[in-house]
């Protein structure tokens, strides 16, 4: 008879034994599996449709420490693929449920639900993560996700990236029959913002087409909902998820196509049009969700080589998938290296700006300042520069909160190959001798000093 | 590939220490950047003025207030809201218009019909470039877009007329049913 199946049979044949595609620094054998499991943590992002598939295949890929962040509540026309969930679950948030039902099927994974927005965790909440799986929907969360994970990465002095606070991320996306699955290691890989340009425009109609030729159901409904809504509700805004305004906006684009005889308007469209939906298909999330779990386990553990670097998946025709290596771009602005600028803690914005323009490698005229949200000091326009005047005199070092390093923005006037070009730089600005001199010397002045005091 | 022997080290000594970690990044939006700098690099006319309701910290809501100094709106005021989205410049600024004018393109919600806003943005465009657009609208009303179907009509058939609408509502009159506020 034969001996029973280890669970874990499968994931053994990746970790127990070498091969001629493992990553370097690949040491097969039980304790790298047993330190997946013991010290790994995963951040799942979005529990739908791909978020769902993600925790099923990384808790039953080895993977024990698990957290996973959704805003959304549950909604009937979810259950057709986010399969952790009941009818008796809709109303719940996403993210409990989903973490339940995981932890229900798979002996001793630990999987920590947030019933939050993204944008609400604090940045460290993000850094205890050794790996972020993303199943996002909107090119905003990504962008704000990868915008926090790039934020991590630091760099030497000769501009290599520090591997310690490489934070990377595996990303998926779905729309009906296509889906991409994508690899991103910020300092390595191309990063979100580096290929973001690829992007087609967002489908807008014209305005006077909505008002005055309508020619198609969708131009019907958007005339409803952007148009008509604010003629007849004033300031109130629309909310896409009430379903009495929805209903609103279907029976008036419903009396609008009668009015123009168009057909085709339904409510089913109204929603699509109006939410931007598109159909999603149980089958694309989880071939995306599978490639994005293993992609995860083979960056955590070298077992194989990674996705080098986007892949894209079509089954509207048949089946294709092709895998592209995109590269990186070097001025990128969230995750390029940016010139690297030593200072003292006495320099003041101004001193700073005028060095600027000397720098041999910027060559920046007329330079503005933006130090993460904080605007430093702006050229133009007038009535900015005024409310920006004052920092002008300031240390640098206090403006930018007395800490060591940071990174910096600056815009303004380069001269590349003798032509004046309008330049946007990152900067990496580390303040010298920071807990050093500057006490010595209020030290000596101290003792210096006349004393106020009789003894 | 995470350097697992590294994660384990890291989190034996953190627990053993239960030490901060000098995550010093701040949270920024790429798109903030790229508005900042189309901001700074604002070319506009004498008669197109900006202001910044919110303060030198939220740039991303501002108005612009343009005065024609030529055609039919010679002598006007009008003021637009921007409002800039975080993935912009994926994403075009949505503008309104604040003054109730009598315009074949812009309509009495103050919704603009301007190309650029909508079908033909793209992230290449830039503020400077909608305000011109905007400035555009009131040298050169167009009757073939119209969001005001009576104004364009209007314009179409009779242009003295259209004239003498345009100042009427400019001075704070009536025109058909509506009135308008004094803009001028």
């Amino acid at each position: 008879m034969d001996a029973p199946q280890s669970k874990s049979r499968d994931l053994d044949k990746l970790l127990l034994r070498s091969g001629n595609l493992v990553g370097p620094g690949f040491f097969p054998g039980t304790d790298l599996r047993d330190d997946i499991r013991e010290y790994v943590r995963v951040l799942v992002v979005g529990a739908g449709g791909l978020g769902c598939e993600l925790l099923k295949d990384l808790a039953l890929s080895g993977f024990r420490n698990l957290d996973v962040i959704d805003m959304d509540r549950i909604e009937v026309t979810n259950l057709n693929r986010q399969f952790l969930f009941r009818l008796e679950d809709v109303g719940k948030p996403k993210a409990e449920v989903a973490a339940k039902r995981v932890m229900e099927r798979v002996n001793g994974v630990e999987i920590k639900p947030h019933f939050s927005r993204i944008e609400d965790k604090e940045l460290d909440f993000y850094n205890d993560f050794n790996i972020i799986a993303l199943g996002l929907d909107s090119i905003e969360a990504r962008r704000y996700i990868n915008g926090v994970a790039c934020g991590f990465l630091e760099y030497d002095e000769d501009d290599t990236p520090r591997s310690e606070t490489i934070k990377p991320m595996v990303d998926g996306g779905t729309e009906g029959f296509k889906g991409h699955a994508r690899v991103i290691v910020p300092g390595v890989t191309p990063c979100f913002e580096c290929t973001i340009w690829l992007f087609p425009p967002q489908v807008k109609f014209p305005l006077c087409t909505l008002a005055e030729t309508p020619r198609n159901a969708a131009h019907c409904i958007e005339y409803a909902h952007l148009i008509k809504w604010h003629e007849v509700h004033g300031g109130k805004s629309f909310d896409p998820d009430e379903p009495e305004h929805m209903k609103w906006v279907y029976d008036e684009a419903i009396k609008r196509a009668e009015l123009f005889g168009i057909p085709g308007v339904t409510y089913s469209l109204t929603q699509g049009v109006v939410k931007n939906i598109i159909p999603a298909i149980a089958s694309t999330n989880a071939i995306i969700s599978a490639a994005c779990a293993l992609e995860t386990l083979k960056i955590v553990s070298g077992c194989s080589k990674t996705l080098a670097n986007y892949l894209t998946y079509n089954g509207g025709e048949g089946l294709h998938t092709k895998v592209t290596e995109f590269e990186r771009d070097k001025e990128c602005l969230v995750c390029g290296p940016g010139i690297l600028i030593e200072l003292d803690t006495s320099i003041t914005l101004q001193k700073f700006i005028d060095m600027l323009e000397e720098h041999p490698k910027l060559l920046l005229s007329k330079a503005s300042v933006k130090h993460g949200k904080d605007s430093l000091y702006m050229q133009a326009p007038p009535v900015l520069e005024e409310m920006h005047r004052p920092n002008q005199s300031k240390p640098l070092y206090d403006l930018m909160g007395r800490v060591e390093k940071d990174t910096v923005h600056v815009f303004g006037t380069a001269l590349k190959n003798e032509e004046k070009q309008s330049s946007l730089t990152k900067l990496r600005v580390v303040f010298k001798e920071v807990d050093g001199v500057a006490d010595m010397d209020t030290a000596t002045l101290r003792v210096n000093s006349k004393r106020k005091t009789p003894l | 590939m995470i350097g697992l022997f590294k994660v384990k080290e890291k989190q034996k000594e953190e627990a053993k220490n239960n030490n901060a970690r000098g995550a010093s990044a701040k949270k920024q939006s790429a798109g903030e950047l790229r508005l900042h700098k189309d901001i700074t690099e604002l070319n506009l006319p004498k008669s197109c003025s900006i202001s910044f309701p919110n303060g030198k910290n939220d740039l991303m809501n501002f108005e612009v207030t343009i005065k024609p100094d030529d055609g039919y709106y010679l002598g006007g005021k009008f003021v637009f809201t921007f409002q800039v989205s975080p993935v912009y410049p994926h994403e075009a600024p949505k503008v309104k218009c604040k003054t109730k004018v009598y315009h074949p393109n812009i309509d009495l919600e103050g919704n603009v019909c301007l190309n650029i806003l909508r079908e033909d943005w793209k992230p290449v465009l830039n503020i400077n470039t909608v305000i011109y657009g905007l400035f555009h609208l009131f040298t050169e009303p167009n009757h073939e877009d119209p969001l005001n179907h009576d104004a364009a009509a209007v314009l179409r058939d009779n242009p003295k007329q259209f004239e003498a609408n345009v100042k009427r509502a400019m001075y704070g009159g009536f025109v058909g049913q509506t009135s308008f506020p004094r803009c001028i």
